[in-house]
């Protein structure tokens, strides 16, 4: 199956989304506040429904997340919830979860996820 | 004795204001906010896990502005912009206060009053329960909002929510909202 890469650009309201078919590597980095990001994380989810019938067997999930507000907490659980059916259905999952030095509300949010979702997740503290 | 809208701004202006702003709340609004105030507070040197909670707190506070607000505003003899709002930032010792004011239909207040009490009620942990189980179980309304909010607003200041109803008539009374972080 051929698939096509993903590059959206970042805004000051919402991250890049890149997703390299050849490494099997999805990408979230940046901010992540739009007042409506259900529009904005539709296209992902449903590229991921697709995604998910005919999954790479590993996909590496990079989440860098500077900011995030809360309605994009429920759209980015959407997403790990498609990642987690992938995972389910015996594929390779694993997210990364990257936050910024010293920033523990990040990492507590990161471990909020992980205890919701069943995939395995690793915490990256980012050093300057 | 019915609320002044004036007095009121007037009095939430007083202090070692980094923001102060009264009328409509728009998505472009927000963006103008959120830039001037990550840039007031790089100036002022915050450390960088206050300016993130200071971010956060006003991302959200302004987002609940702008899904909530009332659109109309029946019987207020006040010259209001359609989606009116008020936001202050100012810096108070230690601490950086944020405060939101709105008006609010009186039907709402009840469900406001019980939902911040709620809040308030709570411990640390058991607001990460509550954020976790919204999150988990709640869907996300056409606004956007969710209710979660408030609850994260609770967890990153790690302050109460202290708030404030003001009759401004039979129907309509002016929440104030403020947010130590």
């Amino acid at each position: 199956m051929h698939m096509e890469p993903i590059n959206i650009e970042g805004t000051p309201k919402t991250p890049s989304i890149k997703f390299d078919p050849e490494k099997g590597i999805l990408e979230i980095k940046g901010r992540s506040i739009p007042e409506n990001s259900i529009e904005f994380y539709k296209p992902l989810v449903d590229w991921l429904d697709d995604y998910s019938r005919n999954p790479l067997a590993k996909t590496q999930v990079n989440i860098h997340l500077e900011y995030f507000n809360t309605s994009s907490s429920k759209c980015i659980l959407d997403v790990f919830k498609k990642l987690e059916a992938i995972h389910k259905a015996k594929h390779d999952v694993m997210i990364n979860w990257y936050y910024e030095e010293d920033d523990e509300d990040m990492l507590e949010a990161g471990e909020d996820y992980e205890s919701i979702i069943r995939i395995p997740f690793k915490m990256f503290e980012i050093v300057d | 004795m019915s609320f002044n809208l004036a007095e009121y701004y007037s009095n939430l202006s007083k202090g070692d204001v980094l923001l102060a702003y009264k009328g409509s709340i728009t998505s472009d609004l927000i963006n103008d906010i959120l830039e001037a105030v990550e840039k007031r507070l790089e100036e002022a040197n915050a450390e960088s896990r206050l300016r993130k909670k200071i971010y956060n707190v006003l991302v959200e506070s302004l987002q609940n502005l702008f899904h909530h607000i009332e659109t109309v505003h029946e019987g207020i003899k006040e010259d209001l912009d359609p989606k009116f709002g008020v936001l202050v930032i100012e810096r108070e010792g230690d601490f950086y206060k944020v405060t939101t004011g709105n008006f609010v239909n009186a039907k709402r207040i009840k469900f406001l009053k019980e939902k911040i009490d709620k809040i308030n009620s709570l411990t640390r942990d058991e607001l990460k329960d509550m954020y976790k189980f919204i999150l988990n179980h709640q869907k996300l309304s056409a606004k956007g909002g969710g209710g979660l909010g408030l609850v994260d607003i609770a967890r990153k200041s790690g302050n109460k929510l202290e708030y404030e109803f003001f009759v401004y008539n039979e129907n309509y009374s002016f929440f104030n909202l403020t947010i130590r972080v």
